[in-house]
């Protein structure tokens, strides 16, 4: 291929008032770095409540999640931002369709959107792993909780939780790290976060190739910071002899 | 203290208990057994709730155990239960494990709970071991620690599950020995065990079991003299001869 590499790009004037380049990556990636963490913030908490609604005793409760999981696991994200973004607010009461409209920044309204959107499609792939998680665990764990008179909130946060949490740290994981990743959809709704910085860089300089390398080495560095933090995580909680015990 | 009156069971079709009663006295041990799959879990699960029933009673210190306005958490945090594999809390400390309980169901100070929960550690032998977590310690031990977790709801009465049979041989003697001091100090026991030793040493009554009926209910004499039934002949021969 007979390209020249020009990276000094990024240190060269954009024209909209003294920004360069590499000031609109550090824009977008806050907006990323914002909006995955807040999506992840909902995901892990709906996810939470779901997965364990999936475990009770009781069938209503089981069956909403069941029907949530199904719902928002197997309409295309994509989908999904759309109605949120676009249909979603019309079925709003009107002030709220207005101040949502009108009011609020384009930026904030989509922010929200996207946030609200991602936050749920997550939730349902957390559900899941949480289940797993409980579903794993000896049956009696939660007998001998139960024998001791502790009720169902506290064998849950007390017993339950704590070890199902420990057992799917890596699948959560990738799922938080598939946020990371899914968040770029907010480009498609005009909200200027890594990958839509990106692809203007590439349309206002023609240097399409530094543009997209080094929004790829941001998605890295990201994905493997983000990794080594929860590895760290890892450590921290993981109990001592915890795997000499195995299942019994 | 338990009082088992006509205790029928099923799994959609297939009944686990059929017409059981039986009473268990202040201060009286009875013991369990019966072939594997004859309904000997699910009785003393029934006993405190773990297991709801669909015909019967089941009385336990005056409280009905299968009325819907028994308050079932606070029964069970009354009568004390020791699992075949014992089910401590991997994730929490030896310590943690004995004050849990006291603290989320009773309502004890902390340093109340850790108290009592340290001074019952040392009677079971393990005061060593405190800050470990139950990955470390053997199975007889963990087993010890399981006892002590629930003597420390100061229980009415304890159910044991099969507490020594996913132990190895060399650490049975260390968890029936804690069992028969607890026997001998009055406490009101019901063991789910094939440990005929144990229950020629502190049994009151036998109960045997078989397809989820209670075939055979007799005082510890009678039965290992001259069990009436042919069934529990044959089992306690077979127990017997290995
Ligand atoms: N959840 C369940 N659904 C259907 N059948 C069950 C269930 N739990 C137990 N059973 C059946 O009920 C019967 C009695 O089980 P139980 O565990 O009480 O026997 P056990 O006497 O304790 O046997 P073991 O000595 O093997 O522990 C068994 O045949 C078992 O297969
Ligand atoms: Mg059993």
């Amino acid at each position: 291929m007979n390209y020249n590499w020009d990276w000094s790009v990024f240190f060269k004037s954009t024209g909209i008032g003294s920004e360069i380049y590499l000031d609109w990556f550090i824009t977008g990636l806050g907006w990323t770095v914002a909006l995955s963490l807040s999506s992840w913030v909902i995901a892990l908490l709906l996810g939470t409540v779901l997965g364990v609604m999936r475990t009770l005793p009781g069938r209503f409760a089981a069956r909403f999640a069941t029907v949530y999981v199904e719902l928002f696991r197997n309409v295309p994200l994509l989908v999904q931002l759309f109605v949120w973004y676009f249909l979603v607010p019309d079925w709003l009461p009107e002030k709220l369709e207005l101040w949502f409209k009108q009011d609020l920044h384009p930026a904030t309204s989509a922010f929200i959107s996207v946030t609200v959107c991602l936050g749920l499609f997550t939730a349902a792939r957390v559900c899941e792993q949480v289940r797993t998680g409980i579903q794993a665990l000896p049956r009696g764990q939660a007998m001998a909780a139960y024998a001791l008179g502790l009720r169902l909130p506290q064998v849950y946060r007390k017993v339950l939780l704590p070890q199902a949490f420990r057992i799917i740290i890596p699948p959560l994981t990738s799922e938080f790290l598939n946020v990371f990743k899914n968040s770029s959809v907010a480009s498609l709704i005009g909200l200027m976060e890594l990958l839509a910085q990106t692809k203007q860089t590439a349309e206002f300089t023609a240097n399409l190739f530094e543009a997209f390398t080094l929004a790829t080495v941001i998605y890295f560095v990201l994905n493997m910071a983000l990794m080594l933090i929860m590895r760290g995580v890892e450590k921290r909680v993981r109990v001592p002899g915890l795997i000499a015990l195995g299942g019994k | 203290m338990i009082s088992i009156q006509n205790v029928s069971k099923w799994y959609g079709d297939f009944q686990v208990l059929s017409d059981c009663s039986t009473e268990v006295q202040k201060g009286e041990v009875v013991v369990v057994c019966g072939p594997s799959g004859s309904g000997k879990s699910t009785l003393i699960k029934c006993v405190n709730g773990l297991e709801p029933f669909q015909a019967g009673t089941i009385v336990v210190d005056g409280t009905s155990v299968g009325s819907p306005k028994t308050d079932l958490p606070k029964l069970r945090s009354r009568v004390g239960m020791v699992f075949q594999h014992f089910e401590l809390f991997p994730h929490l400390s030896i310590t943690e494990n004995l004050t849990l309980a006291q603290r989320k169901v009773l309502g004890r100070k902390d340093d109340e709970a850790r108290r009592k929960g340290l001074a019952l550690l040392d009677r079971v032998g393990l005061s060593a071991h405190a800050a470990k977590f139950p990955g470390q310690l053997s199975g007889g031990q963990q087993q010890r620690v399981a006892i002590a977790r629930a003597l420390a709801m100061d229980p009415i009465a304890m159910l044991f599950d099969e507490p020594t049979s996913a132990l190895d041989p060399e650490m049975i003697n260390e968890v029936l020995d804690v069992m028969v001091e607890l026997a001998r100090e009055g406490m009101t026991m019901m063991v789910v065990t094939h440990e005929m030793g144990f229950a020629r040493k502190v049994a009151n009554r036998v109960i045997f079991m078989d397809r989820g009926a209670i075939v055979e209910d007799a005082d510890k004499d009678e039965f290992f003299g001259s069990p009436r039934s042919e069934r529990a002949q044959a089992f306690l021969s077979k127990i017997l001869s290995h």
